[in-house]
């Protein structure tokens, strides 16, 4: 790495000669270059001409793109039009009320508040629980470990992200939570008067918790988080981090100095990406959580309860009728809203950053 | 950068070997075996199948005898060789749409269809659309409780528990029951897991218990279960690992699922408590009484199941039906149907107690061969 960013200024001379060569590059080359480049000239002269390659390269990119926009528009189309009947036949505020009752469609009374609040809640925990553990491997991996070392411990966190998420989902009810259980149990008891770690609504369960969920979650996300950032700080400019040595800066100076300033914007894009990742996982949270029934979520670490994206995934399968199939779509379309939210907030941040 | 290689290689190699030997002691693995239960009453009947027809044939419906249609599908490849059924467990509702608009060959449905149903079924069919009921399978009141290897349940105390109005193992209303006076019932909290997804378990057990214990069980039948008590987990395996993570926990579960440390319930309808097995499900089948009597449209009348007494027959089951036309426009789509469902109800019955359904005895045997020759 250090070698490409470090020969890039010097690249205008062609291999050999490159002493004697001190000549500003863009001056020359329409002047003096006729004996080594013939067509070059004829290109200035015809400055317009573009070569079908180049034509259809970018007509093909340009389609992309627009493939890309059209799609998502479509998407937020598609969810909105199958969401507004359901949303009509609703007897319940949609944004307000906790209760899902959907099964009959002359009757329906739904809203997505519980969902919302579990989706969001154990999306903070996976985040709070995954940021800085990424945070030190990316370092680890960039600052400290030997090279030798680092590659093959960057691919195996890689790996991490190869699990599909019902096997995480799996290992979390089946054997995580059994394991976790006592310190879970401890913690519930110890600290129940704060509020965040009251005995939640699936009591006496501590399995089946957004607290073993939002633990689980954080696994499933640590491998794109450590992944982007590693990336970002690898790419710390060697001039700084020499710079810095040079002052007398020790290794955790250089880093605080240097790498983390550096790769603070992308260190947060890459934890948005990982929060949106979160947002909208699916199978692992239907296999772990719990579903109270009869009471709401009361912001307890122990609380039991359904994501968007999982009460879709548990009930996918019943859908027989349009309009209380449309009830989950908006419940969608909502999940859809919050990531986009979320993205738009993760660019801004990064685009301010960049500034300074 | 060169020496880095082969170590990196080193790395992938040895982190698959880690993910290969997690997956070696992955407990989920050894879940799919399925209980061998008692033997099952043979349903000794065979039929000759006269082979031929389209292939594959279109099926779609309930997801909840996926696989005993793949079991079936395999004897039907055994016995007419080439021919296939292609089956989409896409849900009831789905199949009996599908069905009704024409697309498939025939349906599945958790429910016999009816009304409104039924009318459109006709009007696809041009002729009476029947119900013919291929797969059994009972559900298990299924316990954890350490020290109680034997409860025995009546359908009002059931319904009292699962509707939240007995709380505690060591009510006496469950100590009342004749067979569990001598058990030392704990005082712990009962934690009552149900299907938080829908499904036709639910809506089954719920209509047992409306059926049962009429006085006792108000909230009504459906896919969603209306107790209000207790947590819901996803799917059969969802309830039953979230039983067995706590003691004192109690479900609803297809009975292929109640093992390993679950115990089934006895049910105990007014003659004594009867235990789950297919035996003493095939009893319940045999004294069933169908909806539309002499027809060949063969709806179980489940409510009677439910509320009958007979003495040592297990009443809590749920039936799924296949949804056929008596007469196809295509006499190819008809020979084939009748082909595969004939091997369905013989050499197809006795694989599926490996897979939790029970055989159907040989009393509704008879009647599905007749009816299903009875197709045209």
């Amino acid at each position: 790495m250090s070698e490409s960013s470090s020969t890039r200024t010097p690249t205008g001379d062609p291999g050999g000669r490159s002493s004697s060569v001190t000549t500003p590059p863009e001056v020359p080359i329409s002047e003096q270059a006729a004996p080594p480049a013939d067509k070059q000239p004829p290109a200035a002269e015809k400055p317009k001409k573009v070569r079908p390659g180049d034509r259809i390269f970018q007509n093909l990119t340009t389609g992309a793109g627009i493939f890309v926009v059209g799609l998502i528009g479509l998407i937020g189309l598609f969810l909105l039009i199958q969401a507004i009947p359901a949303l009509q036949a609703n007897k319940a505020n949609f944004l307000t009320n906790h209760g899902w009752s959907t099964s009959d469609p002359a009757n329906m009374s739904f809203g997505i508040l519980d969902l919302l609040e579990v989706t969001v809640a154990t999306s903070v925990v996976a985040l709070i629980i995954a940021m800085p553990v990424s945070l030190g491997i990316a370092l680890f991996l960039t600052q400290y470990a030997p090279p030798r070392l680092a590659r093959p411990f960057a691919y195996v966190i890689d790996l991490l992200a190869a699990v599909p998420s019902i096997i995480f989902g799996l290992w979390g009810i089946l054997v995580f939570a059994p394991a976790i259980e006592p310190f879970a149990q401890w913690v519930n008891e110890t600290f129940s008067w704060f509020p965040i770690l009251a005995p939640g609504n699936v009591a006496p369960s501590v399995r089946g918790t957004i607290f073993t969920a939002g633990i689980v979650l954080a696994v499933m996300i640590l491998p794109i988080i450590t992944s982007l950032s590693r990336e970002v700080f690898e790419r710390t400019p060697t001039p700084h981090i020499e710079g810095a040595l040079a002052l007398g800066a020790t290794r955790w100076e250089v880093i605080r100095t240097t790498v983390l300033p550096f790769g603070k914007a992308g260190y947060v894009g890459a934890s948005m990406l990982g929060l949106g990742r979160a947002l909208g996982e699916t199978i692992a949270l239907a296999v772990i959580l719990l579903i109270p029934q009869g009471k709401n979520f009361d912001w307890s670490l122990f609380d039991g309860g359904a994501t968007f994206a999982s009460k879709i995934a548990a009930n996918y399968s019943e859908f027989n009728n349009e309009v209380s199939a449309g009830a989950y779509i908006a419940a969608g379309l909502v999940l859809f809203v919050l990531t986009f939210v979320v993205n738009f907030a993760a660019r801004s941040i990064i685009g301010d950053k960049k500034g300074d | 950068m060169k020496i880095m290689r082969p170590l990196s290689a080193v790395g992938i190699v040895a982190s698959a070997a880690l993910v290969l030997a997690a997956c070696g002691t992955d407990p989920a693995a050894s879940n799919s075996s399925g209980s061998s239960s008692a033997a099952a009453p043979a349903a000794t009947e065979t039929a000759d199948v006269q082979c031929g027809g389209k292939s594959p044939l279109s099926a779609e419906g309930s997801s909840a005898q996926k696989n005993a249609i793949d079991i079936f599908t395999l004897e039907y490849g055994k016995k007419c060789s080439g021919q296939k059924v292609n089956y989409n467990p896409s849900g009831s509702g789905a199949g009996v749409k599908q069905f009704n608009a024409n697309q498939i060959d025939f349906g599945g449905s958790d429910s016999p269809i009816k009304d409104a149903d039924a009318a459109a079924a006709k009007a696809r069919c041009a002729s009476d659309a029947w119900n013919i009921p291929l797969v059994v399978g009972p559900i298990a009141v299924a316990y954890k409780l350490s020290g109680v290897d034997k409860l025995v349940l009546t359908p009002s105390v059931t319904a009292k528990i699962f509707s939240g109005a007995i709380t505690k193992w060591n009510d006496p209303a469950i100590k009342a029951v004749k067979g569990n006076e001598s058990l030392n019932l704990p005082d712990k909290a009962i934690q009552v897991v149900s299907r938080a997804d829908e499904s036709g378990t639910t809506d089954n057990f719920q209509k047992y218990l409306g059926a049962a214990a009429k006085a006792d069980w108000t909230k009504g039948a459906g896919k969603k279960f209306n107790g209000g008590v207790g947590n819901g987990a996803q799917g059969s395996n969802g309830v039953a690992t979230a039983v067995k993570a706590s003691d004192g926990g109690i479900t609803y579960v297809e009975g292929a699922f109640a093992k390993d440390g679950l115990t089934p319930a006895l049910i105990d309808s007014g003659s004594g408590g009867v235990e789950l097995t297919s035996a003493n499900v095939a009893k319940s089948l045999d004294a069933a009484k169908f909806l539309k009597d002499g027809s060949n449209d063969l709806a179980l009348d489940l409510n009677g199941i439910y509320a009958s007494n007979t003495p040592g027959a297990y009443p809590l089951l749920l039936t799924t039906y296949e949804i056929v036309c008596s007469k196809y426009a295509n006499p190819d789509v008809a020979k084939a149907v009748k082909a595969f469902l004939t091997v369905a109800a013989t050499a197809g019955q006795e694989p599926l107690s490996a897979k939790g359904y029970v055989p159907i005895p040989q009393s509704l045997q008879t009647k599905v061969l007749a009816a299903v020759k009875a197709i045209s």
